[in-house]
């Protein structure tokens, strides 16, 4: 750019400086206040590795996002309705600007969400971002969890994210009814009479937890601000500090990423977090959140001034919590009342203890513990970073589904009076089936969900073996009809054939050194049988020699056998497989 | 080897896979490379519009900036909204019905401002930004054993300085004082919370000894007024709070808590349906009351099937019967609803002479006592 200048001596003396200049430069690049912070903190040296750390992209993988992002526009929308909002249940008479409700007697916390939803202007549209986020937020947990269950993410090294991602599931549903509580209005007052009744029946304790918990007699005055110090302090406390580790543990461990060619159980194909994963993780927030508030302007959310203030003597006709309550509830309205009996005076409330208090924490527990499980009964101690296709563990598959049947037959009992109104049908028919429907339908749906899972994986090995149906019928010259298949590329084969069916463990040792039964002999029976149970039924993936086979066919000409040869294959049973292993081993 | 396949190799030792003698230790099934398919690696990258198109990456661009720039005009909608829309002002919004037009113009805009700059954002990573997938290599999550060691190894030596293996003393009473330290902290939190009080658990309103020993008036619920008997026709209703209730109103305090145990439903039906004798007698020619407070977790029960006599609770559904003296035919409740005795006072009023007889509401450990 310069054959000018260099014949001109100055010039290109400065020149030379400018040089000199961008040098010193190109070695301290980081000027401003990005030099001033790393010269304080040094943060520079994280930022080339972040910014290049990769995050493998599907849609599934949103749904954890979609759950953080709902639990940030909680956050902000709850910290502007502390400003208004009165956690107090002394008695006040309202003369706010809603007329059907002017001088009644109601709790100062009322008359102050009256007052959002009235008299703060946007307020009434920040009770209803909040609300709807808490909705979406404790919805997209529970998807989200269904996801990392059904694709065998909680797997090792990631089954302590699991036990976080419990507890956070556990604390949003709490939070969320603690929020639900605060109002005061007729329905949240009913909920709050009800949570009393749950805490009574606890056996022995039951009556002080309630003393302790309402501070005296019910409702009293204390249940209010305690409930707010609940919902605004302590458990976003947890939940901000156990979602941080819950992040922190993604980031250390990797995202995991689904089957594909060229991905690996010891790489992670995807996009740098600099800039197209903070570009789409960022939008995604702002898409999350602005769709909460278009949600927000139009559809109405717990219209708490048509409900009134809380008082125990009017009635609450259809009275129902928020959704993610609704199984619990359904439970208290499944379990009979003879379940109820005294014992030396003494009152065991078994058709309401069992529903309240025992169900959640129980539920949790099972959840909590189930990578424990599968990974004793799997015997694997590898790590997995690639995801299992549902279909390819159908077992996991089938007991989700049964528990997931489970859960909806609780939830649906929750709106059996609305069934009865809907569907004509009596309230007392339905709670029977339902009751016998909650022993009954978790069995069905494994067993229907794991022949579907089985004949997905049979299917598979149809396509990797002939060829994937083209649409095209062909016509022999001698009259015969035949869909011509095409056949798939490496890349489509791949994802169909990349994962292990595992088989089930056998006992080799059940006696100790003096043949005797040792206790452990006993837990590796059990083992076993878990294992026969998970892996009895198995569908290998195809192999280069079966799809070797399968174009000789074709060659022939032979009358396809679909469907026949590749039926369950019992454990041990994959006879070709161990022939072709031995002979590489002689070989 | 394949890279499914990866180090740890532990599995029990007294249970092998079935169709492996034990030469490897993982099922045979999970060994791959024997005969299986490779992983025909990273497909080769596909170039978008806009990579070799100048003229569609303008477009991405012009599309990007639209959505930033559409953004900005909600924002300002909101802002002039904010101070435009009267508070009272309402509309009708098609198939939702009379919406707060404040609400739902703040909304739509909010809502925009911040949608448009999200899908902004992703249409730009999407059509401008490098699409090229780049892999990162993982580790096995668990330190080396060297690490492992080293580890060790500092946290013995720490330990060792603190000489707590030989003087157990130490070690005893640190455990002690700390295992100790938290009971405070716990006592004051479950020692403070609330003072029980079983016998008020028990207690409502009815109790005569409330009222100077004086049998207690049943009042309309809200209004407060006493009820003659000569009101009470046959198939009526009415909510019921007793006469004592009025203390705490004038007083302004525990309202809620005397309510919440003394709220009853008077019901007067033909005498002749009622089938149980000793509800015949606690009542007044077929005026019958009862506790309105679900003996399942506490609703209020009062929704009255005229034709069936039945009483409904709105929350589970519990199904009390008027002529059975309110035992549960259906539903999570197990006992009946109880009764409150009345007669009628000399000026023609309905009164309660002597309270409940047993506790009213959910159940609870010591109800029975
Ligand atoms: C407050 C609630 C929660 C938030 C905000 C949250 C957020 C996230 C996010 C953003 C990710 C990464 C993206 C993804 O894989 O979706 C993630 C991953 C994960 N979450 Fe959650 N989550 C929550 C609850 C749960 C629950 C209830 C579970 C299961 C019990 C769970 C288990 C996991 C696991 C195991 C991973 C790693 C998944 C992988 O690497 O494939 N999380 N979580
Ligand atoms: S409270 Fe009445 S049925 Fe549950």
């Amino acid at each position: 750019m310069s054959t000018i200048n260099e014949t001109r001596p100055a010039d290109a003396l400065r020149s030379g400086d400018r040089q000199a200049d961008e040098r010193a430069s190109a070695t301290k690049p980081l000027g401003g206040i990005a030099g001033w912070m790393d010269d304080r903190l040094g943060g520079a040296k994280g930022v080339s590795f972040l910014a290049k750390k990769v995050f493998p992209d599907h849609w599934s993988f949103m749904l954890g996002e979609i759950a953080m992002y709902s639990m940030i526009v909680c956050l902000l929308t709850g910290a502007f309705l502390t400003f208004w909002f009165v956690p107090s249940a002394s008695q006040v008479v309202y003369d706010g600007s809603y007329v059907p409700l002017q001088g009644v007697t109601m709790s100062d916390a009322y008359r102050s969400t009256l007052g959002i939803s009235f008299d703060i202007r946007g307020g009434l549209l920040i009770r209803q971002i909040h609300h709807w986020a808490a909705l979406i937020f404790v919805v997209s947990v529970f998807v989200h969890m269904a996801r990392v269950f059904f694709t065998g993410a909680f797997r090792k090294p990631r089954e302590i994210n699991w036990v976080f991602g419990t507890i956070l599931s556990l604390l949003a549903c709490i939070e969320g009814f603690a929020g639900y509580s605060l109002p005061d209005d007729l329905l949240s007052g009913t909920g709050i009479r009800a949570m009393n009744g749950f805490i009574q029946s606890a056996p022995v304790i039951g009556s002080y937890l309630s003393y302790f918990i309402f501070g005296g007699a019910f409702p009293g005055e204390a249940i209010i601000p305690r409930l707010y110090s609940a919902h605004v302090l302590l458990i976003p406390a947890i939940l901000v500090g156990l979602f941080t580790a819950h992040i922190l543990l993604v980031f250390l461990h990797k995202h995991t990423q689904f089957p594909g060619p060229g991905r690996t159980n010891k790489n992670v194909v995807g996009y740098p977090l600099l800039p197209v994963y903070i570009a789409k993780a960022g939008g995604f927030f702002f898409i999350v959140f602005g769709v909460i508030a278009l949600i927000s302007a139009v559809v109405t959310i717990n219209p708490i001034w048509a409900y009134g203030p809380y008082d125990p003597s009017p009635i609450t006709a259809g009275s129902q919590p928020d959704w993610y309550m609704g199984f619990a509830d359904g439970a208290l309205r499944l379990l009979p009342g003879f379940l109820e009996f005294e014992t030396f005076g003494f009152t065991w409330s078994m058709n309401i203890f069992p529903g309240s208090l025992v169900l959640l924490p129980l539920m949790w527990t099972i959840i909590g513990v189930y990578p424990f499980v599968e990974a004793w009964v799997t015997g694997d101690k590898r790590e997995h970073h690639l995801l299992d296709r549902p279909r390819n563990a159908p077992t996991r598959t089938a007991i989700g589904i049964a528990g997931i049947s489970m859960y909806v037959v609780l939830f649906l009992a929750a709106g059996n009076d609305l069934m009865a109104i809907k569907l004509h049908l009596s309230i007392n028919d339905i709670t029977q089936t339902l009751r016998v429907l909650f022993f009954v339908a978790p069995p069905i749906a494994f067993w229907i969900t794991k022949r579907i899972c089985l004949s997905l994986q049979r299917a598979d090995r149809q396509k990797v073996l002939h060829g994937r149906e083209t649409g095209t019928i062909w016509r022999h010259a001698d009259g015969r009809f035949e869909e011509i298949h095409a056949p798939l590329t490496p890349d489509e084969r791949w994802v169909l054939v990349q994962h292990e069916a595992h088989e089930p463990l056998e006992l080799t040792a059940g006696k100790d050194a003096n043949g005797v039964d040792s206790p452990i002999a006993g837990k590796e029976r059990l083992r076993a049988k878990f294992s026969n149970f998970y892996f009895r039924d198995r569908v290998a993936p195809a192999t280069p020699s079966e799809l070797e086979a399968a174009h000789h066919e074709h060659d022939d000409h032979a009358a396809v056998p679909d469907g026949g040869h590749e039926a369950i294959e019992p454990a041990g049973a994959s006879q070709e497989r161990e022939t072709i292993k031995a002979d590489k081993q002689h070989g | 080897m394949n890279e499914n396949d990866t180090t740890d190799h532990g599995t029990s030792t007294s249970l092998v896979p079935a169709s492996d003698a034990g030469t490897e230790r993982l099922p045979a099934s999970l060994i791959r490379g024997v005969d299986q398919f490779e992983n025909p690696g990273l497909p080769p990258h596909v170039h978008r519009a806009a990579d070799d198109d100048p003229a569609a990456a303008k477009r991405a661009e012009r599309q990007v900036a639209t959505m930033f720039g559409l953004s900005m005009l909600a924002t300002l909608v909101f802002l002039v909204s904010y101070f435009a829309i009267p508070d009272e002002a309402t509309f009708f919004f098609p198939g939702i019905g009379i919406a707060k037009t404040q609400n739902v113009v703040l909304g739509l805009s909010l809502g925009f401002a911040i949608f448009l700059i999200g899908i902004g954002a992703v249409h730009w990573a999407k059509t401008l930004m490098s699409d090229e997938e780049i892999v990162e290599e993982r580790h096995e999550q668990a330190s080396t054993p060297e690490q492992r060691a080293k580890a060790v190894a500092v946290v013995n030596e720490g330990v060792a300085s603190t000489q707590l293996n030989r003087r157990p003393l130490l070690k005893y009473s640190l455990g002690g004082a700390l295992g100790l330290f938290a009971l405070p902290l716990g006592l004051q939190v479950a020692g403070s919370l609330g003072p029980t009080n079983i016998e008020e658990l028990k207690h409502t309103i009815w109790d005569p000894k409330d009222n100077g020993g004086k049998p207690i008036r049943l009042m309309r619920d809200p209004e407060m007024t006493p009820i003659r008997f000569d009101e009470v026709t046959f198939g009526s209703v009415f909510h019921v709070m007793p006469e004592t209730l009025q203390k705490y109103i004038d007083e302004g305090k525990h309202v809620l808590e005397a309510k919440a145990k003394a709220a009853v439903i008077l019901i007067r039906l033909d005498p002749d349906l009622i089938k149980v004798q000793k509800a015949k007698d606690w009542g007044v020619d077929g005026a019958v009351a009862y506790s309105k407070i679900c003996t399942h977790v506490g609703c209020a029960v009062g929704l009255y099937e005229q034709q069936t006599h039945h009483l409904l609770c709105p929350c589970h559904q519990s199904t009390f019967d008027l002529t059975e003296d309110c035992a549960v035919i259906f539903g999570p409740a197990k006992r009946p609803l109880p009764q409150l005795k009345i007669t009628v006072d000399d000026a023609g009023y309905l009164v309660a002479p002597s309270g409940f007889a047993e506790p009213v509401g959910p159940s609870f450990w010591e109800r029975a006592r």
